[in-house]
C-alpha cells in the first residue's frame, strides 16, 4: 500500500495547499512534498523487486485490486515496481521538492493554486511511473496534461497562452493516436488476454502476437501499432520532428514548471517507449532499427545545432534537452545491457541536470530579470554561487568525469557502438558523439559570455547574491548528481536487473 | 429485503414522491400566493427529489428490477404491464433526481427576485415527475402521456423570465417544435397500433409477425417514433430547438433540460426499441434493420453538434451543441443493439447519459452563476473569472475536461466504454467519429477553460458575490463529476445489468 500512500499525500496535498491561504502555501507544499520525498527514499533503501515488472519480475510493493469488469476485459488498479520505475519515483519525488522550494522567490500571485498544481503532477508522476495496468497508466498519463497546461498557461511568460495550448494540443493528439493503437492491439490480441494488465499484454506478444483484426494480419498490425506508439510516445520525447513544442513550452514555463517538465515529463515518453515500444515489440525493434537510429542522432544533432543558434539562455537549456533526449532514444535502439540500461540511467541523470540547470537559469533570471545572453556579462562577480551552480551543471551536461552525465553517456555510447542488433552501429554512434562536441561548444561559448568579462547589465537595482533558499536546491541537485557520477552502481545495478530480461525477451542475451 | 413486502405499487415510489413533492408546493402557493420563501420552496423541492434520489438507490440495491432476485419477482409489472420498474428504470430515475436536486439548489439564488416562486418550483417537479415516468413507460400511451407531463412544465418553465424577450421566444420555439414532434411521435403510435394491434411494447413484440402485411406501415411508425425520441434527446433532425431553448431559458432549467430530460428521451428510446422491435423479427417484418437509422443519426449527431459548438462565441450556445453532440455518443447505445456485444454498448450509453447528468447540469450551473453575477454570455466576458471566483472555475474546470473525455474524470470512463462497446461491435467508423470528436471537443471545452483561468479580464469588475445555493450546487456536481472515479465498478456493473435484461 506504500505506492498508494505515496499517490494519496500528494493528492490530499494538493487538495490542502490549494484552500490554504496565499502567504502559506508554499512553505505548506514544501512540508507535505517532504512525506513523499521521504517515503520513495525509504523505498530505495527497502527495494527487494528483481527482474522486469511486465517479463515475470518479482515486483517490489505491489498491490492489485480488481476495479470495472467490462464486456471481455477487466480492468484493475494494479501498482508495482521494478528497477526501472524506482529511480524515476525516487527522482519524480525529490524534484518536486526541490521545484516547490526554487518557487518561493518568482512565484508571487495565486501561490495556493501553484503549489497545489505541482503536488497534484507529483502525484500523476508517480502513477505513471508505477501503475501496470494500462488504463490506470493511461490516466495518469493524461492527467499530467491539465496541471501543466494550467502552470505554463497560467504562470507563464509573455506568449504563455500559445505556448500552453501548443503544448496540450501536441501531447493529447499524440496520446490519442497511442490510445488508439493500443486498444487496436488489446482486440487483435483476442483471446490471449483478458485484462488490460501490462504484464498479460506483454506476456501474450512473447506467446505469439496478435492475431489480427479488421482485416488486418497480425504483423502488419503488430508493425502499425508500434509505430503509431513510437510517434506518440516520441511527441512527449521529444524526437526531432516532433520537438517544436518543447521549447515554446519551456521558455514560458515559471521555473519550477520547466524543472519538472524537462526533468520528468520529458523521462515519461522515454519510460513509456521503454516500457511499451522496447518491451513489447522485440521483432518490431530490430526492423525499425535504422530509422529510429537514425531519428535519435539527428535528434542529437540537430537539437544541440538549435541551441548554438539561441541567444536565450533557457532556449539553449530547452534545446539540449532534445538532443540529451536523442541519447536515451539512440540507447534503447542499441538493444544491450548498456545500452538500455545507459539510456535508463541517462534518463535519470538528465532529469537531475536539467533540473539543475533550469533552476540555475531562473535564479539568474529573477536577479537580471532577463535571460539574454548578449544583454549578460561578468555574472560571476555577482552571483558567484549560482553561477558557480550553473557552470558545474554545463559541466554536467557536457559529460565530466564523476558526474552522473558522463556515465550516462559513456554507457550509452558502449552499448550502441558494439550493438549487433542495430546496423552500421559504428556509424551511427559516432555521430551521435560528435553532438557532444557540440554540446560543449554552445554551453562553453554562453557560459563564457555570461560569466566572465566585466559586468555591464544596466538595471535600476541591485543584482547581488541569490537567497539561500534558491541556491539550497541546487546543492541538492549537484549531490546527486556527483554521487551518482561516482558511484553509479547504486542504481545501476538494479537498472540492469530489470533490462536483462527484456534482452533476453528479444534474443539478445 | 423488506421492500418486497410492500405492496406493489410503491416501486413507482420515486415518480410518487416527485408529484406529491410538486403537490405540497402547489399547496404551499395557495395558501400563500406569491410566497417569497425561497428556503421554504428551493428547501422542499430538493428534499423531495433527494428522498426520491434515496428511494431509487435502495430499491436499486435491494434487487427491484433484477429479474433473477427472489424468484423472478424482481421486476415489478404495474398496471398489467403499462409500467415495469426494472433497474434500467431505476438508474434513469436516479440521474433525473440527482438533476433535479441539483437544479432546486441553485435554483434558490438564481431565481431570487422572481414573481412566480412556487409556480416555478412545482413546474419543475412536474417536468421531472414526467422523466421518473417516462423511465417507467412500458406501454406507447403511457409513454406518450409522461412525455407530454415532462413536455409541458418544461414549456412554460423555458418561458418563465416573461420580461425577457428571448425566453419568451425560445418558449415559443420550443413549444411549437414541441407540438409538432409530439403530433408525428403520436401519428407514429397510431401506424404502429395499426399495424401490430397493439400499444404495450411486449405484446407489440409479440404480434410483429401478424403486422407481415402492414411492413410499410410498420417502418413508417417506428421511422416517426424515431421523431419523437429525435425532440426529446435533441438529436439531429430534431435538434434546432436545443440551442434557442437552452439559450433562452433561465439556465438552472436548460441544465435541467439538457441533462434530465435528454435521459428520460433515451430510456424510452432504449426501452422501445429493445422490447417492442427486437430486431431480428422487426427486420423480418419492415425490411430494413432500424439500428442502421441510429448508426447514422449517431455520427451525424455528433458530428454536427461538435463542429457547430466550435464555432460558438456565446457560452450558452455552445454547451447547447456540445449538448447535442452528447447526444450523438448516448445515439451509440441504440446504434449498437443489433451486434453481439449489444448489452455492453447500451450501459455504455447509460453510464454516459448518468455522467453527462452531473457534469452538463454543473456547467450550465457555471452559466447560471455568471448569468447570476451579470457578467455577459460570451467567452470574452468569462475571461479571467478564476482570480475571483477560483472555487467555481475549478469546478468548472472538471466540468469541461469530463465532458472532453480527458482522463482520470467520469467523462473518460463513459465516453470510453462507448468506444471499447462501438468497437466490439464491429462499428468501426462510428467509434472513429467519436475519437475524432472527442478529440475536436477539446478544442472549445479548453477555450472556456482558458477564458476563465488564463485570459485577464476585459474590464475591471467588482467583487463577485458568493451565492450558496449556486456554489453548493456546482461543487456538489463537481464532487459528483470526480467520486465518479472510485465508484465506477459499481456504476458499470449496474448499468451493463440493467442494459442486459432489457436487451435480452
Amino acid at each position: 500500500m506504500i505506492i498508494e500512500a505515496l499517490i494519496a499525500v500528494a493528492l490530499v496535498g494538493a487538495l490542502v495547499t490549494v484552500i490554504a491561504p496565499n502567504r502559506i502555501a508554499g512553505k505548506l507544499a514544501f512540508a507535505i512534498s517532504l512525506i513523499p520525498a521521504a517515503l520513495s527514499l525509504w523505498m530505495f533503501t527497502a527495494f527487494d523487486g528483481s527482474g522486469n515488472a511486465l517479463l515475470d519480475g518479482e515486483l517490489a510493493f505491489e498491490s492489485r485490486t480488481e476495479w470495472i469488469q467490462l464486456g471481455d476485459y477487466a480492468i484493475s488498479w494494479f501498482v508495482g515496481l521494478d528497477g526501472i520505475s524506482l529511480p524515476l519515483v525516487v527522482l519524480t519525488t525529490v524534484l518536486t521538492t526541490l521545484a516547490i522550494m526554487s518557487s518561493w522567490t518568482p512565484i508571487d500571485e495565486r501561490e495556493s493554486q501553484f503549489y497545489g498544481l505541482l503536488l497534484f503532477i507529483e502525484a500523476n508522476l508517480i502513477g505513471v511511473f508505477t501503475a501496470l495496468d494500462f488504463f490506470v497508466w493511461f490516466i495518469f498519463w493524461e492527467a499530467v496534461l491539465i496541471p501543466m497546461y494550467l502552470l505554463i498557461g497560467v504562470w507563464g511568460g509573455p506568449r504563455r497562452k500559445y505556448a500552453a495550448i501548443k503544448f496540450f494540443v501536441y501531447t493529447n493528439v499524440a496520446s490519442l493516436l497511442m490510445f488508439g493503437a493500443f486498444i487496436t492491439l488489446v482486440f487483435g490480441l483476442g483471446d490471449a488476454v483478458t485484462s488490460f494488465a501490462l504484464p498479460e499484454i506483454a506476456t501474450a506478444m512473447t506467446e505469439g502476437g496478435p492475431e489480427g483484426f479488421v482485416g488486418l494480419g497480425g504483423s502488419t498490425l503488430a508493425s502499425l501499432v508500434f509505430v503509431a506508439m513510437f510517434i506518440g510516445f516520441a511527441v512527449k520525447v521529444p524526437v526531432v520532428p516532433f520537438h517544436t513544442w518543447l521549447p515554446d513550452a519551456h521558455v514560458e514555463a515559471p521555473t519550477p514548471a520547466s524543472v519538472l517538465l524537462a526533468g520528468v515529463l520529458l523521462k515519461m515518453g522515454t519510460y513509456a517507449l521503454l516500457r511499451f515500444n522496447f518491451t513489447m515489440f522485440p521483432e518490431q525493434v530490430a526492423t525499425y532499427a535504422v530509422p529510429i537510429a537514425a531519428i535519435a542522432v539527428i535528434s542529437v544533432i540537430y537539437g544541440a545545432m538549435l541551441a548554438l543558434a539561441q541567444t536565450d539562455l533557457k532556449r539553449i537549456v530547452a534545446y539540449s534537452s532534445v538532443s540529451s533526449m536523442g541519447y536515451v532514444i539512440l540507447g534503447l535502439i542499441a538493444y544491450t545491457q548498456f545500452g538500455v540500461g545507459g539510456a535508463t540511467f541517462q534518463m535519470v541523470s538528465h532529469g537531475l541536470i536539467s533540473g539543475l540547470m533550469f533552476m540555475a537559469v531562473g535564479v539568474i533570471y529573477n536577479a537580471t530579470h532577463t535571460r539574454m545572453v548578449t544583454d549578460m556579462s561578468g555574472m560571476a562577480d555577482r552571483m558567484p554561487v549560482a553561477v558557480g551552480i550553473l557552470v558545474a551543471g554545463a559541466f554536467g551536461y557536457m559529460g565530466l568525469p564523476l558526474m552522473s552525465g558522463f556515465f550516462g553517456e559513456f554507457t550509452i555510447f558502449f552499448g550502441a557502438f558494439g550493438a549487433e542488433q542495430l546496423p552500421y552501429s559504428q556509424v551511427f554512434t559516432p555521430l551521435a558523439m560528435f553532438g557532444i562536441v557540440v554540446v560543449a561548444g554552445y554551453l562553453l561559448f554562453a557560459l563564457q559570455r555570461t560569466v566572465f568579462g566585466p559586468y555591464h547589465l544596466e538595471t535600476d537595482y541591485e543584482v547581488g547574491r541569490a537567497p539561500l533558499h534558491d541556491v539550497a536546491p541546487m546543492f541538492v541537485l549537484l549531490g546527486i548528481i556527483i554521487v551518482l557520477g561516482v558511484a553509479p552502481e547504486l542504481i545501476f545495478e538494479m537498472i540492469t536487473d530489470a533490462v536483462d530480461p527484456i534482452l533476453e525477451n528479444g534474443g539478445e542475451l | 429485503m423488506a421492500v418486497f413486502e410492500l405492496p406493489e405499487w410503491t416501486a413507482l415510489a420515486p415518480a410518487l414522491i416527485l408529484v406529491a413533492t410538486a403537490l405540497v408546493l402547489f399547496a404551499f402557493d395557495s395558501i400563500n400566493p406569491r410566497t417569497t420563501n425561497r428556503s421554504l420552496l428551493a428547501g422542499t423541492s430538493a428534499i423531495g427529489s433527494l428522498t426520491a434520489l434515496g428511494v431509487a438507490v435502495w430499491f436499486m440495491l435491494a434487487g427491484v428490477g433484477t429479474p433473477s432476485v427472489d424468484g423472478g419477482r424482481g421486476v415489478v409489472e404495474l398496471f398489467d404491464g403499462q409500467f415495469v420498474v426494472d433497474q434500467m428504470a431505476l438508474f434513469f430515475m436516479i440521474v433525473v433526481a440527482v438533476v433535479t436536486a441539483l437544479v432546486a439548489v441553485a435554483s434558490y439564488d438564481y431565481m431570487a427576485d422572481h414573481a412566480y416562486q412556487a409556480e416555478y418550483y412545482s413546474l419543475v417537479m412536474l417536468a421531472a415527475t414526467g422523466m421518473a415516468t417516462m423511465a417507467a413507460a412500458n406501454s406507447l400511451v403511457t409513454i406518450f402521456i409522461a412525455l407530454e407531463l415532462a413536455s409541458l412544465p418544461s414549456y412554460a418553465l423555458v418561458s418563465i423570465l416573461k420580461d425577457n424577450r428571448g425566453s419568451v421566444e425560445a418558449g415559443l420555439k420550443y413549444f411549437l417544435i414541441g407540438a409538432l414532434s409530439s403530433a408525428i411521435f403520436v401519428y407514429g403510435i397510431s401506424l404502429v397500433y395499426g399495424a401490430t394491434g397493439h400499444l404495450q411494447l411486449d405484446a407489440i413484440a409479440e404480434n410483429l409477425e401478424g403486422a407481415e402485411a402492414y411492413g410499410g406501415l410498420l417502418g413508417l411508425g417506428i421511422l416517426m417514433l424515431i421523431g419523437g425520441f429525435a425532440f426529446k434527446t435533441a438529436s439531429v433532425p430534431f435538434h434546432f430547438w436545443a440551442p434557442e431553448a437552452y439559450e433562452g431559458a433561465p439556465a438552472p432549467i436548460s441544465a435541467f433540460l439538457s441533462s434530465a430530460s435528454k435521459a428520460a428521451g433515451f430510456v424510452i428510446a432504449f426501452r422501445v426499441f429493445t422490447t417492442a422491435f427486437p430486431i431480428e423479427a422487426t427486420t423480418a417484418v419492415i425490411g430494413i434493420d432500424w439500428s442502421l437509422a441510429f448508426v447514422i443519426l449517431a455520427i451525424v449527431t455528433m458530428t454536427l453538434g461538435n463542429f457547430a459548438a466550435a464555432t460558438q462565441d456565446n457560452v450558452k450556445r455552445m454547451l447547447a451543441y456540445s449538448s447535442i453532440g452528447h447526444a450523438g455518443y448516448a445515439l451509440i447505445g441504440l446504434a449498437g443493439l443489433s451486434a453481439d456485444g449489444g448489452e455492453l454498448v447500451m450501459g455504455a450509453a447509460m453510464m454516459h447519459l448518468l455522467v453527462y447528468g452531473f457534469m452538463n447540469t454543473g456547467a450550465f450551473l457555471f452559466v447560471a452563476l455568471a448569468e447570476y453575477w451579470g457578467v455577459g454570455r460570451t467567452f470574452e466576458d468569462y475571461n479571467g473569472l478564476a482570480k475571483q471566483a477560483p472555487v467555481a472555475c475549478f469546478a468548472l474546470g472538471i466540468f469541461m475536461f469530463s465532458l472532453a473525455g480527458i482522463p482520470p474524470l467520469g467523462g473518460f470512463f463513459s465516453k470510453y466504454f462507448l468506444f471499447v462497446g462501438a468497437i466490439e461491435a464491429g462499428m468501426l467508423v462510428v467509434a472513429a467519429a467519436l475519437v475524432v470528436n472527442s478529440a475536436l471537443s477539446l478544442y472549445y471545452y479548453s477555450r472556456l477553460v482558458k477564458a476563465v483561468w488564463i485570459e485577464e479580464p476585459v474590464a475591471e469588475r467588482d467583487t463577485l458575490a458568493q451565492p450558496t445555493g449556486l456554489y453548493a450546487a456546482i461543487v456538489f456536481a463537481a464532487v459528483l463529476t470526480v467520486i465518479a472515479l472510485p465508484v465506477f465498478g459499481p456504476i458499470a456493473d449496474a448499468a451493463l445489468e440493467a442494459a442486459t435484461v432489457v436487451v435480452n
